[in-house]
């Protein structure tokens, strides 16, 4: 479909990037920022319902010369994104760091980002899917960096643009292997040309260049090292944002590369999914366990949460993918409801170790018990919503008979169980040094109180979400 | 209530948690009336299902709504012989453990609230007939507990509630594949008890799930070796949450070989029937032995209590009427047994701060009550002719012996260790020259004879009138053991 002709499809993220230039427009002129803020909630908020109306075609469609694929795994994305990124504001408009410092440009970025986003998740071409891999990189350098004045928060963008570049030209190599191969730069064109068997080698690599790019932004092992140190510098908020709407789109991507382009390979891919995803989760259990900094150990959490989710990615199949898209909304709710306790904490207290959350539960009990829930459902224990997740993904193995790698992610999540409850401990059974009330702004409560809902509702009603989920397919 | 009677009695405890919740915290007086009404309420209503029990006609009190769809899990609740004196017991030892609560002092909201939330957990794990539901529930009662031991526990208490909860995590979590594995492997694919006990696996598969079940269930009970957890939890635990630990929460590890093991893997239960039957007695005389090295009075009835659920294995490794019979009744009998004996240590410890057997002495002049109730339980729990305790491992012996004759011999060992462990204590705490430093120490109150008393009314009735509670219980078993091809 030629430009014009999608131009009606893309409607609402037409005006999505309008409502971001607005919000950049406005930040130039007004020097109230909190503006900008509730102008980019607005846009968030309209774009959600616009997209809501003007649902993607069960067969897909495909726009602007077939780089956009509109379809319903790009209508997930495009619900999902924007309601991340609007719970990421809320509870970003009181981050203590971040008022004296580039507010404005801070909430555009986030404007921007989903429109990154949406268009990697929307993927259907080879030089498309780098193009918005990188613009979605260079945002999120951009976002980890904006504490500028903050040393750590400059060495991790740095150290993140450096990973991020190299895992970049990786994966372009892979792209031009590909488009030596078929010729073209469209998924299904790529797919019929990997299918012959003289490419099996010359494809069987670009796969693995393929994995290294995209697995680096769902932080796959061996391609995390980056993450601990961004997740730990970064803003808070930001953090938040990138272990969730990233990760979720790069699965989004990898579902569309591996499910299209290289589909012809899928005996090799699964193979080496299955490893990977073993390796994930265990890396990422074994380093949170001695973690004293509560950023850092959730940000390994979120290492070993992608070897879960990369579970059902191995699975594949109509089955495997469902059980990724619950698993990335029940994560997606409860990482961020995790993030959004954080930064109430850190405001009153300046700290991210988890000794500063000694007693917590008599200085707030509310925010104790909703952080204590939140680490349940992580845990991936009933009735809530991260059981759910993780009950999708078992029994999408089971039912494939991956045996081993259920039994993998069974020893794992005891391990999790573990320093999940390091944090419960400290609240609740440490004694508090001081007797101080935290408080809370009125945002971060809104956000702490919707993600807190979603866990809970989503763990004891799941049946919405997944009837919406069972009719998304690849 | 009557129409949703099971639903009312699993979820009445939480309804008063969730009261407790909107309590001022300081007004302990209220908190502690809300929740022994509602353990009360929770035990008239099991009562109540137990007027309308016929133990002839299955499950009963059914109660059964699409949860989700999606994946055919249902909201299901049922019982029959083998849940209901379960359900029974737990709301008894519950409306006890509430009032013996009383000495909570400190965080009684959140004492309270968990508390009751943990009942609810628990008698959902007996009642749910849909192995979603079940893993649910069997999973609530982990969190609760975990802060129970770890806020309110002694000088370990951190420890003991992350390895209690990690242990038994690790069980359910390979339970839960064993549960999706089932799934998986129906036609059509059902969560559903009535429907998959109807079901024939091919044996292969009945042998795996059976083994991902076991782990979640030894872990639970806990059979040999896979016990460490437990005189941890036990001792670090406050009193009333011991008394739960030892009179309800192993039960639901037999409870579930009882109803999803057995039943659903009978071929892998024949199978791994002389393994049972090894485990069983390495646990009873194990835990015979250990229990009788011990100095600390609280520790010693945790590893009694291992002994004691060694003979609730070795009735279900009998395939006998009586092993099972036997079995079902000691989990009943050693719930208010054992129930009363950390009772009855914790009535000590309040007064004394120590449990250190070597500690005491003379205690008998000084608290001759006390000394009365101590002996009556010990009695009880050594297996006395003419108590509930004696009925039971008799039975399973007796069930054991048409079997294999040399596991009945062996285990009589554990019997004979019980009476050593705890006609030992006795003499160490109540017998012997006085310890003029506990001569400030008062008798057993009144209120805490309240906590004792339906204990023993029970023990005395069961030991005289087993049938009582067997003629619950026979008819269920005796199909489940027809089921599993059993020999009468």
């Amino acid at each position: 479909m030629n430009t014009l002709e999608s131009l009606r499809y893309f409607l609402p993220e037409t005006f999505l990037i309008c409502g971001a230039f607005l919000a950049l427009a406005v930040d130039l002129f007004s020097r109230n920022k909190k503006i900008v803020a509730a102008l980019s909630l607005l846009t968030l908020a309209l774009f959600f319902f616009l997209a809501k109306s003007h649902p993607a075609p069960a067969v897909g469609l495909s726009l602007f010369f077939g780089t956009f694929m509109l379809d319903p795994l790009t209508q997930f994305v495009r619900y999902l994104v924007p309601a991340v990124t609007f719970i990421t504001l809320l509870a970003s408009l009181n981050y203590r760091p971040l008022l004296k410092l580039y507010e404005g440009e801070y909430y555009v970025l986030f404007l921007f980002m989903v429109f990154g986003l949406i268009l990697m998740g929307a993927s259907s071409n080879l030089l498309m899917i780098f193009l918005s891999v990188e613009f979605v990189s260079i945002l999120s350098y951009l976002m980890v960096g904006l504490l500028k004045k903050d040393a750590r928060s400059k060495e991790a963008a740095i150290k993140y643009l450096l990973f991020g570049s190299a895992a970049s030209a990786v994966m372009l190599y892979g792209i031009s292997l590909l488009f030596g191969i078929s010729g073209s730069l469209d998924f299904e064109a790529v797919g019929q040309a990997v299918s012959r068997p003289e490419y099996f080698s010359l494809s069987t690599l670009a796969l693995i260049f393929f994995l290294v790019g995209l697995g680096f932004k769902i932080s796959m092992a061996p391609f995390h090292m980056w993450a601990p140190d961004v997740y730990e510098a970064a803003p808070t908020p930001v953090t938040a944002f990138l272990t969730v709407a990233p990760k979720a789109v790069g699965m989004i991507a990898l579902i569309r590369v591996l499910g299209i382009a290289l589909a012809p390979l899928s005996s090799q891919w699964q193979h080496i999914l299955i490893v990977l995803s073993i390796l994930t989760m265990t890396i990422g259990n074994l380093s949170a366990i001695a973690q004293t900094n509560i950023k850092r150990l959730i940000a390994y959490s979120s290492i070993a949460q992608a070897g879960y989710i990369l579970m059902g990615l191995a699975v594949f199949g109509s089955v495997g993918i469902q059980s990724v898209l619950i698993y990335l909304v029940t994560y997606a709710l409860t990482n961020l409801g995790v993030f959004t306790a954080i930064i109430i904490v850190s405001n009153q207290t300046g700290s991210d170790e988890i000794t500063s959350y000694a007693g917590l539960a008599q200085r707030a009990p509310g925010v104790a018990a909703s952080l204590t829930l939140f680490l349940i459902s992580l845990a991936g224990i009933p009735p809530l919503a991260g059981f759910i997740g993780k009950w999708f993904v078992f029994s999408s193995t089971i039912q494939n008979g991956f045996y081993v790698l259920a039994i993998a992610a069974a020893l794992n999540s005891t391990v999790a169980a573990y320093y999940y409850f390091k944090i419960v401990k400290a609240m609740y059974l440490t004694p508090a040094e001081t007797e101080t009330p935290v408080l809370a702004a009125p945002s971060l409560k809104i956000a702490l109180g919707m993600t807190l809902l979603g866990t809970i509702i989503f763990g004891l009603a799941p049946q919405p979400l997944i009837d919406w989920i069972q009719h998304i397919r690849l | 209530m009557t129409s949703h009677l099971l639903s009312w009695i699993a979820f009445m405890p939480l309804l008063g948690g969730l009261v407790v919740l909107f309590t001022p915290k300081d007004n302990a007086k209220a908190i502690r009336t809300i929740a022994v009404i509602t353990t009360l309420l929770a035990g008239l209503l099991s009562l109540k299902a137990l007027m309308g029990f016929n133990p002839a006609s299955g499950i009963q009190f059914i109660e059964k709504v699409m949860w989700i769809p999606q994946f055919n899990a249902h909201y299901s609740l049922g019982v029959d012989g083998i849940s209901l004196p379960m359900v029974l017991l737990t709301t008894l030892i519950s409306i006890l453990a509430c009032l013996a609560s009383f000495g909570i002092k400190e965080r009684i909201k959140e004492y309270f609230f968990l508390f009751l939330f943990l009942e609810t957990g628990m008698l959902g794990t007996f009642m749910s007939l849909d192995l979603f539901l079940f893993y649910v529930f069997w999973e609530i009662v982990l969190v609760p507990m975990y802060f129970l031991i770890g806020i309110w526990g002694g000088a370990r208490k951190e420890y003991a509630a992350i390895k209690f909860f990690l242990y038994t995590l690790f069980g359910s979590l390979f339970m839960l594949l064993g549960i999706l594995a089932l799934y998986f492997h129906s036609t059509p694919h059902t969560f559903d008890w009535v429907e998959l006990s109807k079901m024939h696996f091919a044996v292969r598969f009945q042998k795996f799930a059976f083994l991902a079940f076991f782990l979640g269930f030894a872990i639970k009970v806990p059979i040999f070796p896979f016990h460490t957890w437990l005189p941890d939890a036990h001792v670090e635990a406050p009193t009333p949450i011991s008394v739960i630990l030892a009179g309800v929460l192993l039960k639901m590890g037999t409870y579930g070989f009882f109803r999803f093991s057995y039943p659903l893997f009978p071929d892998a239960a024949h199978w791994f029937q002389p393994y049972m039957g090894i485990l069983a007695v390495i646990g009873i005389v194990y835990g015979g032995f250990v229990a009788l090295a011990q100095t600390d009075f609280k520790k010693m009835v945790a590893y009694s209590s291992v002994s004691h659920m060694g003979f609730v294995l070795l009735g279900l490794a009998a395939f006998t009427a009586n092993g099972f019979n036997g079995a079902m009744l000691q989990m009943f009998t050693h719930g208010t047994i054992t129930g009363g004996l950390f009772l009855l240590v914790g009535v000590l410890y309040d007064r004394a701060h120590t449990r250190d057997m070597n500690a005491f002495g003379g205690l008998s002049a000084q608290m001759p009550a006390y000394g009365g109730f101590l002996i009556f339980f010990s009695m009880a729990s050594l297996g006395l002719p003419g108590l509930s305790g004696f009925i039971s491992e008799f039975l399973v012996l007796l069930g054991v012996f048409q079997y294999k004759k040399l596991f009945a011999v062996l285990s009589c060992i554990g019997i004979i260790l019980a009476a050593a462990y705890l006609l030992y204590m006795i003499r160490k705490v109540l017998l012997g020259p006085k310890n003029e430093k506990w001569s400030k120490l008062t008798d057993i109150n009144a209120f805490e004879v309240v906590t004792l008393v339906p204990l023993m009314l029970l023990i005395v009735s069961i030991g005289l009138y087993p049938k009582m509670i067997l003629n619950l219980m026979s008819p269920t078993v005796e199909a489940l053991l027809v089921q599993v091809g059993g020999k009468f």
